[in-house]
């Protein structure tokens, strides 16, 4: 019984730690390819390293107020949303024949539990910076939770009402990707948005926006705070290409050659939300709530009624 | 080396500190953060709050109107940190030396709240993109 236990522990952080990697060689590339669209060489590719290690060497500064514990403990937070999420998805797509029922609704819990926290800890801080990224924040996660959920419905319709990770990939498997019907393509796209929401990346940066509310959520914070902020970050941007490959492209086996394709969908994905955050300048946060709940919405709706009528 | 101190010098986060300038060695810093000269080879970025920064980038003789606001500033600022003095007017005031309202020069302002502070210097009126790079890379250098 504890032997298990320790293996189960085990394989858990090797799951997280790989996520970790994939997310950092993830971020390199990111940074990598838009200082090559921008004609710029572009950072070495221990960068994001280099950043984790400094922050983690930093003065961590906390501001005066009330909310010291709520401020530094946030942080902590959302990284074990993220790692537990990682894990989740990790075993699902390592273990597809898991019998853990409902595993799709707690990765769903979990995915918000990193922009929640961010929420607490901007609250938190007493800064009114940081305050209006809290509430932008805040609005921009009601706006793209919507469709979002939207579509992994339509994703457990498609599957026969089959509420596990790895029983969605098994349907795939047998009846070939979500992503070869029209319903498909559509949820595809609204989960590109949303993903892209989600990471905080260019259209939807809003809650942070440098050039006008100074980094917004994370204005206040400095030092391994900041650093655990930014593996959550990390690790969220390896897990939601990840998920998206599980819901509609079948997600990835693992041996021999098919681990290459995994990699190819992986890819594929990573550089359409690159191209989209450098060709896009950022919206207002009522425009990305316009954006989520108008189009976005009724695209994730009238796809949800074509798989009804099995398109 | 620490792999800390390694962090520190191969991404250094700066924020821009105008302490009433003439604006010249303010573009030019601007310069230096366009792709034509893509410091992020170097891993630096600009950030917009002083408690992610690495590195300030001071410009200008400072006057008695900026000076709480810096003092408040750079104890905002985690450290280890750098302070860059961009331009002739941080390093000696030049010819607002003795003028009524200025109480540079930067190093004695930053060493009367932390005498440990690192402190580096660009000269130049204004300096070149180039010049401010080559400075900043000297400064990490010799942490």
């Amino acid at each position: 019984m504890i032997i298990t236990g320790v293996i189960h522990i085990v394989a858990f952080l090797v799951i997280v730690a790989f996520v970790l990697v994939l997310g950092l060689a993830t971020s390199w590339i990111d940074r990598k390819v838009t200082a090559r669209i921008q004609a710029r060489v572009g950072p070495p590719w221990f960068q994001p390293v280099a950043d984790i290690l400094k922050l983690l060497g930093k003065e961590t500064l906390v501001p005066d107020g009330p909310g010291r514990t709520v401020f530094l403990a946030a942080p902590l937070f959302g990284l074990a949303g993220a790692a537990l999420a990682a894990g989740l998805l990790g075993y699902a797509l390592m273990n597809p024949d898991g019998d853990f029922i409902g595993d799709i609704v707690v990765l769903v819990y979990l995915l918000v539990i990193p922009a929640v926290a961010v929420i607490i800890g901007a609250s938190a801080s007493g800064n009114p910076i940081a305050a209006v990224g809290a509430s932008r924040e805040m609005k921009l996660v009601l706006g793209y939770e919507l469709p979002y959920l939207i579509v992994i419905a339509t994703v457990i319709y498609k599957s026969g009402f089959d509420f596990r990770l790895g029983g969605i990939i098994a349907n795939q498997i047998e009846g070939g990707w979500y992503l070869r019907s029209v319903s498909g393509v559509i949820g595809f796209l609204v989960l590109l948005f949303s993903t892209q929401a989600k990471l905080g990346l260019v259209p939807f940066d809003v809650p942070e926006a440098e050039q006008e509310i100074m980094g917004g959520t994370i204005t206040e914070y400095s030092g391994p705070p900041l650093a655990i902020i930014r593996i959550t970050r990390t690790l969220l941007l390896a897990i939601m290409p990840l998920f998206m490959i599980t819901l509609l492209m079948g997600g990835i086996q693992l041996g021999g050659v098919s681990v290459l394709w995994g990699i190819l969908k992986y890819v594929v994905i990573i550089v359409l939300v690159v191209l989209i955050r450098n060709t896009n300048p950022r919206v207002r946060i009522d425009q990305a709530v316009k954006f989520f709940w108008g189009p976005v919405t009724v695209l994730a709706v009238s796809g949800l009624v074509l798989a009804i009528y099995g398109l | 080396m620490s792999l800390t101190m390694w962090g520190l010098k191969k991404s250094p986060w700066v924020y821009h500190v105008a302490l009433s300038p003439c604006n010249n060695c303010d573009i030019e810093i601007l310069d230096v953060l366009t792709p034509r000269f893509d410091v992020e080879r170097f891993g630096i970025k600009l950030v917009g709050s002083p408690r992610h920064a690495d590195a300030l980038l001071v410009s200008g003789s400072i006057n008695r109107h900026v000076l709480p606001r810096f003092r408040e500033l750079y104890r905002q600022t985690a450290k280890p940190c750098v302070v860059f003095g961009i331009g002739s007017c941080a390093l000696s005031m030049t010819m607002f030396r003795d003028s009524y309202n200025c109480v540079g020069p930067l190093d004695e302002v930053v060493r009367e709240i932390d005498p440990n502070a690192i402190i580096a210097y660009v000269p130049g009126c204004p300096p070149k993109p180039e010049a401010i790079i080559l400075g900043v890379v000297k400064a990490l250098k010799s942490l």
